[in-house]
């Protein structure tokens, strides 16, 4: 497998969409290359980072004007 | 750890869906034996019962804010995107078939608000909305420096977020939405193909450059001072 091969299958790797024999290609190629290696790891990391839970939280003052929107709605429509 | 046994945990957790750093499942409907069924919640919402659509509403607000927040990138937009999502979920609730899952459902209506922001934005400031690139467009990637270990503690909370909503904010919303959708709400391929109106292949194609995109741009902020000893 070439590195420019790699790049390619990395996205399906992470998608699990590979074949075990790319899959095995895929890990020899990057046990190997170290730039490879580098743009697997940081794509992983890329992506977790984005997935951190903690981050973005919603606020209180958000989540309070958000539910009393809605029920002044639930009363527009009761009434 | 054999570098093979690494990546073979890495995808293992991608694919099973779990947080990728608690380990925790992240699963859209949450299993407590004390909650209510979702389908019970939605059909009394729709007889008209306010406490059963706020039981909704208190499921998913926060992913729908993250989500609002990470698509048009600061509060205010976001508070706006996730009030009027919620609001047209309740007017049209009656219209919901329940034929996809009520999250991929709030979530098409979310992607639409947050768009439309992007779209009334465009006038005001060079934004791209569409990719220039086709779906087959090249990706290749320029930076090949390991980042430093654990970006993560590198910055304050603030600054990461920052840093994650610029990067983010450097693809055109056509690549972030995939991105947010697939890899960060984890909705399958066939979800999120259906909430954007996207053919499977695309949402495959888009989710690619998004993924090296970011990427690259992450580099920018974590890259390593040392280039790789070859």
């Amino acid at each position: 497998m070439t590195c420019k091969e790699a790049f390619q299958e990395i996205s399906k790797y992470l998608d699990g969409e590979l074949s075990e024999e790319l899959k095995r290609a895929l890990h020899e190629h990057v046990g190997r290359c170290a730039h490879c290696k580098v743009v697997f790891d940081t794509t992983v990391k890329t992506i977790e980072l984005y997935c951190d839970g903690k981050l973005f939280p919603m606020p209180e003052n958000i989540r309070n004007r958000l539910h009393d929107l809605l029920r002044r709605k639930f009363h527009e429509r009761a009434v | 750890m054999h570098y093979t046994s690494m990546m073979a945990l890495e995808v293992n957790r991608l694919e099973k869906g779990t947080d990728r750093l608690t380990g925790k499942s992240m699963s859209a409907q949450p299993q407590k034996a004390t909650e209510r069924a979702e389908s019970e919640l939605i059909a009394e919402a729709k007889a008209g019962n306010g406490d059963a659509f706020e039981e909704l509403v208190n499921r998913y607000e926060r992913r729908i804010y993250r989500l609002a927040l990470r698509l048009v990138g600061n509060t205010q937009d976001a508070e706006d995107v996730l009030q009027e999502t919620f609001l047209k979920a309740f007017e049209h609730l009656p219209d919901f078939r329940e034929d996809s899952r009520f999250y991929t459902w709030i979530v098409r209506i979310a992607v639409n608000e947050g768009l439309m922001k992007l779209r009334k934005r465009k006038s005001d400031r060079s934004e791209p909305i569409e990719d220039a690139v086709d779906d087959q467009g090249q990706v290749m990637p320029r930076e090949f420096r390991d980042w430093k270990p654990n970006p993560e503690q590198l910055l304050s909370q603030e600054e990461m977020e920052r840093v994650l909503l610029d990067a983010a904010h450097k693809l055109p919303a056509s690549l972030r939405t995939v991105f947010m959708l697939r890899d960060v709400e984890e909705l399958s391929t066939g979800e999120t193909a259906e909430a954007l109106g996207l053919t499977p292949g695309a949402v495959k194609a888009r989710l690619f450059r998004a993924r090296f995109q970011l990427r690259e741009e992450l580099s920018k902020v974590f890259k390593s001072e040392k280039s790789l000893d070859l």
